[in-house]
């Protein structure tokens, strides 16, 4: 018994000598005016101690989660011949964003325990609420929740697009959609040998509306009052101010 | 070219929304309606979520009445009187609209709301107009043709509370203006329109006054209730939206005074027959998003959000 034990830690302590390194192409994304989507490279390189140890293949993930939101997904039915929203399904958190990047497909690199535990898979990033007991099939309400966000590129999984080279680099390109939601975006970057994480490492993207759009945002919320006299005062400026000037124009 | 929405939270094309903006400008600049009826769903056929929809349209009426009714004060053409009745109601009816719109947002079924609501009302109003149109084309071609009486006195003229209303030359109970008020009240909260279309045809036929005063005080209503109706929806759930309001605006301006320029030089009842069709091909599109199975039967909502 002993003896295996010290096999085993021979195999695996060359593993737990690896870790990885990574960066980012740019650790902040500006929401402006003509915002249209923007991609980030993410790469980095695994440093070992030892030499590379045989007869496990590496993987490495990346993960990118924008930040966590409650959701209420509805399932609409036909009610008198016309569709209304009839049953819902509260989610207690989904993230606004996810991207998982892989080597390979996630279920041949990572473990399910491993997968719990650090919640990888993009169903395993949604904290569903206790469902209610009158719910039918609860599980559909969540795939509805993944295939919509996947159609509107918000959420992807990506098995294969992770480049890694020579067991050391790797590089990834994530694509944020022009409709992603302000906020700090953990990127996670995990590195793997037989189905478990043997390290990890995380970093942040800062996701902010420019000057303009975040002012108007905050004032929409923490002031509504006075935006709503500006959005009036617009309103009367432009309207009456352009009608004036067609008004000089034509005399 | 992308414009981000700071309060939708998405990106849409700007020349999109200068081309709904000034599409629908030219349409109310050759018809003289405010076109918000219009602007709401074609807002949502791109994309932008209805609630926002609605608020910033009815932002968008107030800059698209606010030159016209500052032109009819000064010619005198509003009768300020019938004007404050209708615009006390109004305010009513926007403070029911705007809880009834808050209400139903919370229990998910807004969408619906505001589109049955486009339905009903665009079907019924391109239904007449596209009948008025046809009449007056068949008139236009008769000349002999009988016209229609304008004032008739009916019972609900005299109720109590009467109130003598000079610039309109009636004496009449504050009952109908004030209930007139309310129903476009409630229509603009609801449906983010400044509602001319019904209320210019309520002023004519149920209340009976005389065409003169009849668009400059409409005008006067549906600015004020519709500055108010703005204050509301940002203040009880902050869907105004600046930057698509702008956007709309500008084109608004631009094509409404295309619009009237155009309307000079073309053949009205003909066009009618067009505004009307268009009208009814807008309600049609949204009474088939509503009967057809959707190809996607769920959908997200976040709380606080849209």
């Amino acid at each position: 018994m002993r003896v295996l034990l010290v096999i085993l830690l021979l195999v695996t302590l060359p593993a737990r000598a690896e870790e990885v390194i990574a960066g980012l192409s740019q650790n902040r994304v500006s929401l402006t005016v003509n915002f249209e989507g923007s991609e980030i490279l993410i790469y980095g390189a695994v440093r070992r101690d030892g030499p590379l140890p045989e007869g496990s293949e590496l993987g490495v993930i990346v993960a990118v989660e924008g930040p966590p939101m409650p959701a209420i997904i509805w399932r609409k039915a036909r009610r008198a011949g016309i569709w209304v929203n009839t049953e819902s399904q509260v989610v207690r958190a989904a993230p606004s964003f996810y991207a998982v990047a892989s080597t390979a497909p996630l279920h041949q690199i990572l473990s399910p325990d491993a997968d719990l535990t650090h919640r990888i898979s993009t169903r395993l990033a949604i904290f569903e609420a206790r469902s209610a007991p009158d719910a039918r099939d609860p599980a559909a309400f969540t795939e509805a929740l993944i295939r919509i966000r996947e159609d509107e590129g918000l959420y992807q999984s990506r098995d294969g697009a992770v480049d890694l080279q020579r067991d050391t680099l790797f590089s990834t390109r994530i694509t944020l959609p022009k409709n992603i939601v302000e906020g700090r975006y953990a990127a996670r970057i995990f590195l793997l040998r037989d189905g478990d994480v043997i390290d990890e490492y995380e970093t942040v993207i800062d996701v902010q509306k420019a000057v303009l759009e975040r002012w108007l945002f905050n004032l929409a919320y923490q002031q509504p009052a006075l935006y709503g006299l500006l959005a009036l005062a617009l309103a009367v400026f432009f309207g009456w101010g352009a009608s004036a000037v067609f008004r000089l124009i034509r005399s | 070219m992308q414009v981000y929405l700071p309060i939708a939270e998405t990106s849409v094309n700007a020349f999109t929304l200068l081309g709904v903006g000034g599409g629908v400008g030219l349409l109310s600049g050759m018809f003289g309606v405010g076109g918000g009826f219009l602007i709401t769903p074609l807002l949502f056929f791109i994309g932008v979520p209805p609630a926002v929809a609605v608020a910033t349209g009815v932002n968008q009426v107030v800059a698209s009445s606010i030159s016209g009714v500052l032109a009819h004060l000064k010619r005198k053409t509003v009768d300020l009187r019938m004007g404050m009745v209708l615009l006390a109601g109004g305010l009513i009816g926007s403070v029911i609209g705007i809880w009834f719109f808050n209400l139903m947002q919370r229990l998910g079924q807004i969408d619906l709301i505001v589109q049955l609501s486009y339905v009903i009302f665009l079907g019924v109003i391109g239904a007449l107009m596209f009948q008025e149109s046809l009449r007056a084309l068949l008139r236009a071609r008769d000349p002999n043709a009988r016209r229609r009486k304008l004032h008739v006195h009916i019972w609900i003229h005299n109720l109590p509370l009467k109130m003598k209303f000079r610039a309109s030359g009636l004496y009449i109970s504050v009952f109908p203006p004030l209930l007139v008020g309310v129903g476009v009240g409630i229509l603009a909260a609801v449906m983010g329109v400044g509602g001319g279309f019904i209320l210019v045809p309520a002023m004519i036929y149920l209340l009976g006054m005389p065409t003169k005063v009849v668009i400059g005080t409409s005008l006067f209503q549906v600015t004020f209730v519709a500055a108010f109706t703005t204050m509301a929806h940002a203040i009880t759930n902050q869907s105004v939206d600046v930057m698509l309001a702008i956007f709309l605006i500008l084109g608004g301006v631009i094509g409404a005074q295309l619009g009237t320029r155009l309307g000079l030089r073309l053949r009205a009842e003909q066009l009618r027959i067009l505004l009307a069709v268009l009208v009814l091909a807008v309600s049609g599109k949204i009474a088939f998003d509503l009967l057809w199975t959707p190809s996607e039967l769920y959908s997200i909502s976040i709380p606080g959000r849209f």
